[in-house]
Parts: C-alpha cells; structure tokens; sequence
C-alpha cells in the first residue's frame, strides 16, 4: 500500500501549493499557518509532514474550534469526576434553602482585604407579604472556601471510596452551604445536580453516536461499496426512516420503552433510540465516501496488487476516509444530546431519580417557580448550549482540517 | 413538467403505504394497550371497573385482534370513509380533533418557512456582498447563535422574559375567551396576535441556517466570471446582484425545502409543547402517554405525509427552476 499513498499525497500537496500562489494573485488573504509560510525549510516540512500532521496544523488554526475543544474537554471531565466536582451529593437536600439563590462568592472582604474564595454567613428571614425567603449576608462571619475538603462520602465510578471534594465549606461548619448556581424548590445544590447530569447528558450523546456510526459504517459501507440492488433497498430504508420527522419518532419510540424501567436500562433505551434515526445521517455519509473512493487510482491499485476487499477497506479506505467520518460524527453529536434533553423534558425520556441535564430542565418546567428561580431554567439551559456550541465550534474546525489538501 | 409531476407522486404511494405500516407498528409497540393502562388506572383510583363495558370497547375499538387485522381496518377506514379510528382517550372520532391541530401545524411551519426566508435571503446576500464587514460579522455571529440554539430552550426562555417583565403568560395561539371558540374572524385576529412569538422561536433555527447557506452560495458564484462580465458591460451593481448570483445562488433552497419543512415540523413539536401552543405537539405527546393508538398513529402518519409532500414540493421546484431535471427522467 505505501507505494500508492505518498505520491497522492504528493500530488496533492503540490494542488494546494498551486492554490495558495492563486489565492495571492486574487489579492485574497494568504490562508496558509505561519509554519506553512515560512521559508525554503518550513515548504520541505510541509512537503514530508503526514495527512494527519497536516490536518493538525489546519485545526490549530481555526481558534473558535480549539476554545470549544477546551469547553468541551472541561465539561467531560466534571462528567467523569461529578462525585469529585460536585460539593454535595445530589440528593442530599438543605431543608433551610430551598430554592435559595446563588451564593455570592467574594475574593475581597469588606475592609477590601484580600481573603482568597470565600462566603459570607447568609442568614433566613421571611418576607411577611411574599412568603419568600430572603438572604441577607452577615459580613461579619466569613467561611473561608477550601478545596480539596473533606466532605460527603462517595464511592468514584462505584469502586474507589473518597471523601475529597474539589471544593467546600469546612466540615465542621453546619447550616451554611455554598451554592454555586442556587439551590432547586428541595433545597439541593443545583451545581451538584448539574455535574452529575453532565455525565448522563454528555455521554448519552457520545454512546449514541457511536452506535450510530457502527450501524453507519456497516449499512453506508455495504451500499457505497457493493452498490447495484443492495444500495436501492438500504438508501430506500433510509429515505423511510428519513421521512418521519425525528422528534415525533423519537417521542413515539420513547414512549414505547416502559415507565418503570430502572435507570440504566432506561439510559440505553434512549440511547438505542437516538441511534436508531441517528445511523442514517452516518450512512449516508459513508456511502458518499465509499463511493467517490471507489474510483480512486489507489483503490485499483491495490485490487492489481491483490489485496482482499476486506484489506482494501481497512487498510486504504477507512484511513483516507476517516478524518471526515470523525467530522460529521463531533457534528451529529449535539443532536443527539438535544434529542435526550428534549425527551426527557417531555417526561419521555430519563425520568428522576436519574439526573440529567434535561431531568433538570423538566423540573424546571413550572414557570411560576422559575420567575423566582430563574437559575432552575439558566442552570441547565446554558450548559446544554454551550455544550452544543463547543460541539458545532469543534466539528467546523474538524471538517476545515479533515481536508488539508484543500484550499 | 405534467408529466413529470404525475410520475412523482405516482412514487410517493409506495412510500405511503411504508410509512403508514411504520406508524402503526410503532404505536403498536408498547406493551398492552389503552384499555388495560385505563382499566388499570380506574383500579387505582379505587372505581369500580366495568368488565362488559371494556370488553364491548374492546370489540369496538378492535383491539384484542391480530395487529395486521387491526391495520387492515384502520386503513380501510382511512380510504374508503375518511375515518381516522376512534379516539379512546377523547371519546371521539380522530378526524374531528386532528384536522384543525394538523391545519394549525402546517400554517404555523409555513409562515415560519416565509419569515425565515424573507429575513435570511436579504441578510445573507447583504452579508455576501459586504464581506468582511462589520455588519457581516454580525450577521455570521449571530446566525452561529441562532442555529446553536435549540427552540424549545429558547421557547423557555421567552416564556421567562415575558412572565418576568411584563407579568404575562405567553403560552397558547389564543385567548383564553377563543379557544374554545369556533373560527371566526375574531378569533384569526387573535390568533395572528398571538403568533408572532412562536413564530419567531420556531422560525430562529431554520433562519441562521439559511443565512449562512445563502451567504456562502452567494459568495460562490460572485465570483465567477459571468459576473465580471456583467460588471465590465455597466450593470448595476445592484441589479447584476440579484438577477444573476443571487438567482443561481436560490436553487439549493428549493432542493431542501422538504427537509426545512420536516425539520421545522419536528422542531416546533417540541416548542408546541413548551408554549403549549394548539398545534399537534401537546395533543400527539397526551396520546402516547395514554396509548390513546389511534390518536397517535394519526399524528405519526399525517406528520411522515407532510414531510412526503414536501419532498414533493421540492422536487417539483427544483424542476420548474432547471430543466435538466425534468428532462433527465
């Protein structure tokens, strides 16, 4: 195989070379990294770096993706580690705040001395014509914030027991509680109850996505490659599916899977169900691959030299493809994520005791509540898009880059 | 193009028939059926349950038989009187609850459709020509926001804003007084009142969209060398812009008009729900819930034929617009 792809590479690297010396005549802003622009050296370095070396320096450039690959990087790891990140346990509720707002973190006390994180001691009173709490701080009394505290114990991943949270309030210090993003109407940390969504959320779309790729890349490959009948009746399946608008599928679907199932199964539910709609998007991607690949010089090449279909398809077009596959999939993954947030928004999807993002939004629900509580609704709504615009950030850099050769 | 058309929908009944068995089959697809969760919840509730009564509904309703047995009859029923089986949950036949939803639904999609076009197509030929300007980068900026941004949280958020600043419950296509009501003059007037929120929210999503699609389409073709041409010869540089690129620059939207509608259909279902909008998002959501089947079908079904028709609809277009097409089949 290594005799067909260096000189594609090399073919095409000189394409863009050709292109970059048009796109200075059209008076264009020069599109090339400084690594690219630079001298005689820097062209060798270009001319020897592999298709992936490439795609890397192409990515790095495109700054909105690398901030989303951050953002997105940050929130998986306070999904992974939400017992760690969280400061309280998500069902442990503060009967004396509930639906307490935020709390005020202060760097500076009131002598405008520094003090590092820390809180003031809140004290409850009750407005007499509302019936609302109020909190007023005491600026006298100052709890300091302290990370790595001993808090709550957990059990990481169900295995490791811990009783290290990131951060907290002493142990010792009783009715007070620190609340990043407010506490919901049973008085439980909201920001709590948002890390532990974050790793139902976030990974539901993760899992779905790679169902729908596998069931993808089998169906799309099959299509693309075999072509002729098999293609009619797989792009016809497809067409079918296509053809019923995806939320009233999924809330058909969703509503089929029993109330009472326990949470896991219910999570796998769902997510079969995302990826039931989800593969043909990925099909119909594969498939396009497949086909123009087919009739690339490289692909007869390696039929001349007698390599298996098998070998052909792992070894030379999967590599070639891949890099775009990767693409489509960071791009189908909000979808998928929006699809678990909306359904379980409609009580069809992951129900309390699961916590998810879109749990959350489904409490949230009461609009009456939410005029006092509005962080009920921004808590999990921000995370949800922020999520969805790293992601869509992420997969328009991916898609810039998984074509270096271009323009 | 007669023809052609003909041909078309001569293709779409196969279709049909596809999707009307994956509607059936899928509602079929909980276990049990309505009157067991009725009978069920009647227990409950501790009232007395009626074993003639169900077992009566159950012959008329035809639920104790074979599933194909059951869509055969629903069929039937649908071509030959027009009877869309018995709403169990509403005691009713489905066709008198679902037409004005399913009309409320498709009006509501269109008019987004048309706002989301009227705005994008200026804004992405503005942006397009004025490239690199301060305005464009607005413009992209703010239709990255508006295509991230999913409708039923943004929904949720107008429905915040209202109730916050100005006290109001923005919920509904009516007032309270009409919902009831039937239609009269009146109550369209109040109905295109209460319109534009939603449809702004369903509206956004497809909006953004179609401003970057047109921008980038725009920006395609300007530069290629009929317009220069045009441009050599003393056209104006506003008139060249929108007879030609901007011409050219269209046929994409009307190849995909059948997905917007789909996408817009799908998406507003949900929005439906959160502004509890009388469209067929809280209706269809009631009826899966209960097993009301019939109800629920219904809705799947009508909702795949929309999306039918609208591929229709975009084919025909994108016929009527480059004759290659028509001539090749």
């Amino acid at each position: 195989m290594t005799n067909t792809e260096p000189q594609n590479r090399k073919i095409s690297s000189e394409v863009m070379e050709e292109s970059s010396i048009m796109s200075v005549e059209a008076g264009a802003p020069l599109e090339v990294p400084a690594e690219m622009a630079g001298g005689a050296a820097e062209e060798e370095r270009i001319y020897v770096a592999g298709q992936w070396q490439l795609m890397w320096w192409k990515f790095r450039r495109h700054k909105m993706a690398i901030v989303g690959a951050i953002i997105l990087i940050v929130f998986y790891l306070i999904g992974a580690f939400c017992e760690f990140v969280a400061p309280y346990d998500p069902e442990a509720y503060f009967i004396r705040y509930k639906m307490a707002p935020p709390t005020p973190i202060h760097i500076f006390d009131a002598t405008g001395k520094l003090r590092g994180p820390f809180i003031y001691h809140r004290d409850r009173s009750q407005d007499r014509e509302t019936l609302r709490d109020i909190y007023t701080e005491n600026r006298d009394i100052i709890y300091p914030l302290h990370f790595f505290v001993k808090g709550s114990p957990y059990k990481l991943w169900g295995i490791w027991k811990s009783e290290i949270h990131l951060f907290g309030l002493a142990p010792d210090i009783e009715e007070q509680a620190v609340f990043l993003v407010g506490a919901d109407r049973m008085g439980r940390d909201l920001f709590s109850r948002l890390c532990y969504g974050a790793r139902l959320s976030l990974s539901i779309g993760l899992i779905g996505v790679f169902l729908s790729l596998a069931l993808g890349i089998v169906l799309g490959g099959i299509s693309g490659y075999y072509g002729g009948r098999v293609d009619t009746v797989i792009q016809r399946v497809i067409e079918f599916i296509r053809t019923i608008p995806t939320i009233p599928l999924w809330m058909a679907l969703s509503a089929a899977l029993p109330a009472d199932w326990p949470v896991v199964k219910m999570y796998f539910g769902i997510t079969i169900i995302l990826s039931l709609v989800g593969w043909t998007g990925m099909a119909r991607v594969v498939r396009g691959r497949f086909l123009s690949l087919r009739q690339e010089d490289f692909v007869l090449a390696a039929r001349l030299c007698g390599s298996s279909e098998f070998r052909i398809i792992i070894r030379h077009m999967v590599p070639s493809f891949l890099s775009y596959i990767i693409a489509s999939l960071t791009l189908s993954i909000p979808g998928q994520i929006l699809g678990e947030t909306g359904l379980s928004y409609l009580g069809l999807g992951l129900r309390a005791p699961a916590i998810s993002w879109g749990v959350l939004l489904q409490e949230a629900q009461n609009v009456r509540s939410l005029a006092m509580a509005p962080w009920l609704l921004f808590g999990p709504a921000v995370s949800v898009i922020l999520t969805v615009f790293a992601y869509n950030f992420l997969g328009d850099g991916l898609r810039d880059a998984a074509d270096p050769y271009a323009r | 193009m007669l023809g052609y058309i003909l041909r078309r929908i001569a293709m779409m009944i196969p279709t049909l028939i596809v999707i009307s068995m994956l509607s059936f089959v899928i509602i079929q697809l909980p276990p049990g059926d309505y009157l067991t969760s009725y009978a069920a919840t009647l227990r409950a509730t501790g009232d007395a349950v009626d074993e003639a009564e169900l077992a009566s509904l159950r012959q008329r309703y035809g639920l104790g038989e074979p599933i194909y047995v059951q869509y055969y009859k629903w069929m039937s029923g649908i071509i030959l009187h027009g009877d869309w089986g018995q709403s169990m949950e509403w005691r009713k036949p489905v066709k008198e609850l679902i037409w004005e939803r399913m009309a409320l639904t498709v009006f509501l999609s269109l008019i987004a459709i048309c706002v989301s076009w009227f705005v994008a197509i200026p804004v992405g030929v503005f942006s397009a020509t004025h490239q690199y300007s301060i305005p464009d980068y607005l413009f992209s900026a703010l239709s990255f926001i508006g295509a991230g941004t999913p409708g039923f949280m943004l929904a949720m958020v107008v429905m915040w804003v209202a109730m916050r600043q100005f006290g109001l419950n923005v919920g509904g296509l009516f007032s309270e007084e009409y919902i009831l009501a039937p239609w009269s003059w009146a109550k369209f007037v109040d109905m295109l009142k209460h319109l534009w929120i939603p449809v702004v929210v369903i509206a956004l999503e497809s909006t953004a969209g179609s401003i970057r699609t047109t921008r980038a389409n725009v920006l395609d073709e300007l530069n290629k060398p009929y317009v220069e041409t045009a441009r050599a010869k003393g056209l104006r540089e506003r008139q060249l812009v929108w007879k030609y690129p901007v011409r050219v620059a269209m046929n994409p939207f009307f190849s995909t008009v059948g997905w917007t509608l789909a996408s817009l259909i799908s998406g507003q279902t949900l929005v439906a729900v959160v502004l509890s909008l009388q469209t067929n998002g809280p209706m269809m959501l009631r009826a899966l819930r209960s097993q009301d089947m019939y109800l629920a079908g219904s809705f799947l079904f009508l909702l795949s034929v929309l999306t039918v028709i609208g591929t229709l609809v975009s084919d025909v277009l994108l016929a009527w617009v480059d004759p290659r097409i028509r001539m090749e089949s």
